[in-house]
């Protein structure tokens, strides 16, 4: 596995409270800035039907989807159905930057893992 | 073997006394049943609703034909059974030819052919009645109507299609909701009555001539003290009355609704003893020892009955007798009580009423103005009689007491008036068990309480499983009550009643505190009220309530927003979203479809299609080509997306239409102009029509106007006709535009401060009841409604179109599309 460290800009860019939709090395990637700064990364696909985590309503810690309403544990990933979870990404505030660590697969094996298309 | 019971007669009493028995004990007896009436059997009482058209004739039945095949039960429906030869124990009948009324006198010429035969042990004669025609010329034929079947019904509803005027002969119950019915159809109704007021079987002269005015606000014309001689006809069709007096009123159909008579001719024919009806003992037996009879064809105890409930009562201690639950089981005569359910009038009557002894208490309250009656006649400290008319409020109350004897409380004026709907004295937990809760159905409290046992959480349950409130529906609120009762124990939760789940207040409590400690934005109260717990469920409808209450003063914190109201548009599946500009009232211009047909090319949109709400759905733009697609279009937000006022459609009204009576579409566009973007706590669809043929929809809106002769509008709310589907109630009529945006707007901020967060405003309206909404919107009785305009306007001018939104974003990612992430550095890290 080989973790790369993104620059996502400013934490400005990101109200607080609400999320922000990333590309990053061609994944989605949401991050949250939580009203007391705190800031979340998750992958930003629902694995319900796929909406986009970064535009739902966040609050003590979770997001809810805005399509169906599930809900995702932002620092576990774990999903308000038993059955669904998000991965969960690094991310802390550097000189008013958001700086992320993305891990990407670099054996075989390691590619198969949850593998899934991430086409919207 | 088992013993073979024939029933005849297939109605209300007919397929109750089987149930009954199959309840007790399934393998008893073998059934076969004759119905006059070619169905299976249905909820007479119910036939109102069908001809007024709230109810369809599918609804009403009670067990469909494959209840009878699964309880091998052998039905002759559209079988006339003419006689019992009690010699050798044989049913004689014969089937109806099809077309012929299934109550009617029959000869003996219509039938051709031999009787067919049933062998029987018991026969239990179920016959009920037929409607009684007071001697008159001309009453047969084209244009003249009884209402006692779905046939009848069906008969009535058609021919009023062919007629503008239709009068009602007998002002009794059934003929006030056959008048009440024919209004539905669009005829002017008359309900002729020959004693000097409406109902004299169970009202007094004061309240009997109370509830003619009420009718007559209605619309119907009430004639009293009027007998009629003659339906006058011309070149063959219904022309006029002529009544005693020779005066005449002109009409096109005549429904007589004067009374019902027992059917005896079967008992009478084999011998049985009959009177008035047929003669029974205290176990529902008649002369025969082998036949039996219950229902509206019996005489018992020298008494005859109009109604289900005694029939109820027969059927228990016949099926006790029957079965040999209860062989020495007895019917004692039953009490009656009633409520009226013509739609807007509300009244009931039990008992007698008239004091009969010195010493009867009578207590009368009495408002003309509002229509209102309320009396009270009471016996050894229980009510021996009552009536109520204009506020039936307490009428549940009332008939639980009276039928279950129970001691009325020391304070009469409590019973008169609505609070002690809650008070103690009266729970549904005290009732016993065999108290009829469901009086259409004849549900008794033991039934529902079983249900609850067997899982039923909610009134709906309850009806699904019991057919419980499925009926009129008055009996709702004491279903509710046993459920809470019961539940209560077990597991009561109230958050169902708070205004947002993250906060364990009432809407009213909540709104308190915010205004209270002056909290104007969602963190500031989640602060306050829950150590700043910032429950994510609750954010949207804090946000909502903030801006009603504020609506300048609101600190706008766009995380506590749906998506849709951080971009102004509609999420859709794909993560894309729909642009609805707004068309006033439903008219656009070539120009603007220049541009909408445009904007659809250049944005590559997926689907342009046309709305149920009047205008045009863009589906699949972009977020990030959201601003441009507006500034594009070049017109204002629709607000299609949110929980606020969302459209106003409207018919082509006076400027083209042949029957248009009011300016439906400028008013439509004056409500669009003037009430565009207010939020509320559910969406908000409203209509004109220009004339009641109701083109655009508007009595099922939440608020709709509708144009009626004399240049008034009449204003409906609360209609609904999505998941639900419901007429609004009329809150008021009026004369001008003007007035009808105040009571638009009045109501409005009503439902604003008032409703559930998501609640619809036909729940809403439902909830409140119209009649206390015309109090507080129409006559001011609480001494709001110039606050309420005050407070609407002040909403209205803090508008601003959303839209513009897209030339300055709110925030600087507002409407950005997916960010390219730099590398920042690389580490290498095996894990
Ligand atoms: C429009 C309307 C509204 C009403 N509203 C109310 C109300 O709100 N509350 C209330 O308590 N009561 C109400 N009633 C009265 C109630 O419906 C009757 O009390 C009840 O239906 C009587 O039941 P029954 O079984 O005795 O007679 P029915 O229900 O009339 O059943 C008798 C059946 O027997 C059939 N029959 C007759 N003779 C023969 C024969 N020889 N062979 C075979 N079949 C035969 C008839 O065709 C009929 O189908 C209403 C009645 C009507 C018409
Ligand atoms: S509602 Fe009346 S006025 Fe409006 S289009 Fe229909 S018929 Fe014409
Ligand atoms: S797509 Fe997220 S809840 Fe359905």
């Amino acid at each position: 596995m080989e973790t790369i460290c993104f620059d996502l800009g400013s934490v400005e860019q990101i109200p607080l409270g609400q999320g922000h939709w990333f590309l990053i090395g061609g994944q989605d990637v949401a991050v949250f800035r939580g009203r007391n700064g705190r800031l979340f990364a998750i992958e930003d696909r629902c694995p319900h039907r796929a909406g986009s985590l970064a535009d739902g309503i966040m609050g003590e810690g979770k997001i809810v989807c805005p399509l169906h309403g599930h809900k995702f544990d932002l620092t576990t990933g774990q999903g308000s159905e038993d059955c669904e979870c998000v991965k969960t990404f690094p991310v802390e505030e550097k000189d008013g930057k958001i700086v992320l660590s993305y891990p990407f697969p670099t054996t075989e094996a390691e590619k198969n893992v949850g593998a899934t298309d991430f086409q919207r | 073997m088992k013993k073979k019971i024939v029933v005849i007669g297939n109605g209300m009493a007919g397929a109750r006394i089987v149930q009954e028995i199959l309840s007790r004990d399934s393998d008893l007896f073998e059934f076969v049943m004759f119905g006059a009436e070619p169905y299976g059997n249905y909820n007479r009482i119910l036939l109102s609703n069908v001809l007024n058209q709230t109810q369809e004739a599918s609804d009403i039945f009670i067990n469909p034909l494959s209840w009878f095949e699964e309880n091998k039960i052998k039905l002759y429906a559209g079988c006339k059974v003419v006689k019992i030869d009690t010699e050798r124990k044989v049913v004689l009948a014969h089937s109806l030819p099809p077309n012929a009324s299934a109550y009617a006198v029959h000869d003996e010429q219509l039938f051709t052919g031999e009787p067919f035969e049933e062998s029987y042990d018991h026969v239990i004669i179920a016959t009920g009645s037929r409607p009684f025609v007071p001697p008159m010329e001309g009453f047969d034929g084209e244009g003249t109507f009884l209402f006692r079947t779905i046939d009848d019904c069906h008969r009535i509803a058609e021919y009023a299609k062919s007629c503008r005027r239709a009068v009602v002969i007998g002002g009794g119950l059934l003929g006030l909701e056959a008048a009440r019915g024919l209004m539905t159809h669009n005829v002017e109704v008359t309900v002729i009555e020959a004693a000097g007021q409406l109902m004299p079987a169970q009202l007094d002269i004061a309240s009997g001539q109370m509830l003619m005015r009420n009718m007559e606000t209605l619309g119907i014309t009430v004639l009293t003290d009027h007998k009629t001689a003659q339906i006058h006809r011309e070149g063959g069709k219904v022309h006029s009355l002529v009544f005693t007096d020779g005066a005449t009123i002109p009409t096109d159909m005549v429904i007589v609704s004067a009374g019902i008579r027992p059917i005896t001719e079967v008992a009478h024919h084999s011998g049985l003893t009959v009177n008035k009806g047929i003669l029974c003992n205290d176990q529902m037996r008649t002369s025969d020892p082998s036949i039996y009879a219950l229902g509206e064809c019996v005489e018992h105890r020298g008494k005859l009955y109009g109604l289900v409930e005694p029939i109820w009562q027969q059927a228990f201690v016949l099926a006790d007798v029957l079965t040999g639950f209860k062989p020495n089981a007895v019917y004692e005569g039953s009490k009656t009580g009633t409520k009226l359910k013509v739609m807007g009038v509300d009244l009931m009557s039990l008992g007698e009423k008239e004091p009969g002894l010195p010493g009867d208490e009578v207590i009368v309250y009495r408002e003309p103005n509002k229509g209102v009656y309320k009396k009270l006649i009471v016996r050894d400290n229980k009510l021996y009689g009552a009536i109520l008319l204009g506020d039936a409020d307490a009428a549940n109350v009332l008939l639980q007491m009276f039928f279950n004897d129970q001691q009325v409380p020391e304070n009469r004026s409590d019973l008169l008036f609505g609070e002690i709907k809650r008070s103690a004295f009266i729970q549904a937990v005290d009732l016993p068990d065999h108290a009829q809760i469901c009086k259409c159905n004849g549900v008794n409290k033991k039934t529902i309480v079983d249900a609850i046992d067997g899982g039923a959480q909610t009134v709906a349950a309850v009806g699904g499983k019991t057919k419980a409130g499925k009926g009129c529906g008055s009996c709702r609120n004491l279903i509710a009550q046993i459920i809470e009762a019961k539940l209560g124990k077990v597991s009561y939760d109230p958050s169902e009643h708070y205004y947002v789940p993250g906060i364990p207040l009432e809407k009213s409590q909540l709104v308190a505190m915010i205004r209270a400690k002056s909290l104007k934005s969602v963190s500031a109260v989640f602060t306050e009220l829950t150590e700043g717990k910032e429950d994510p469920d609750s954010k949207p409808g804090l946000a909502s309530l903030l801006k009603i209450l504020w609506p300048k003063e609101y600190e706008d914190e766009r995380d506590a927003r749906f998506i849709n109201d951080r971009v102004h548009a509609n999420i859709q599946k794909d993560g894309t979203f729909s642009v609805i500009p707004r068309i006033y009232g439903g008219v656009t211009s070539a120009k603007e479809l220049l541009r909408i047909a445009r904007a659809a090319v250049k944005y590559s949109v997926k689907m342009v299609k046309l709305t149920g709400g009047q205008r045009i759905d863009l589906l699949g733009v972009k977020k990030n080509d959201l601003p441009k697609a507006w500034k594009d279009l070049g017109m204002t937000s629709g607000h299609a997306y949110s929980k606020s006022f969302r459209t106003c459609k409207s018919c082509v009204g006076t400027d083209f239409c042949r029957y248009g009576i009011g300016d439906s579409i400028a008013l439509a566009q004056k409500i669009e102009r003037r009430f565009q973007g207010i939020e509320s706590p559910h969406k908000l669809k409203l209509a004109t029509a220009g004339c009641p043929r109701n083109c655009s929809e508007a009595y099922v809106k939440d608020i709709g106007a509708v144009a009626i002769e004399g240049d008034q509008w009449e204003i409906y709310v609360g209609g609904a006709a999505g998941g639900n589907v419901r007429k609004g109630d009329l809150l008021c009529t009026v004369n001008t535009h003007e007035e009808v945006l105040r009571y638009t707007g009045r109501f409005m901020e009503y439902y604003r401060e008032h409703a559930k967060y998501t609640e619809r405003s036909y729940g809403f309206v439902e909830r409140i009841k119209i009649d206390v909404l015309h109090g507080i919107l129409v006559k001011d009785s609480l001494g709001i409604c110039a606050q309420l305009d005050e407070r609407i306007q002040k909403a209205v001018d803090s508008y601003k179109d959303p839209w513009l939104e897209g030339e300055v974003p709110a925030y600087p990612a507002q409407f950005e599309g997916p960010q390219l992430a730099q590398v920042l550095k690389e580490t290498e890290n095996n894990s």
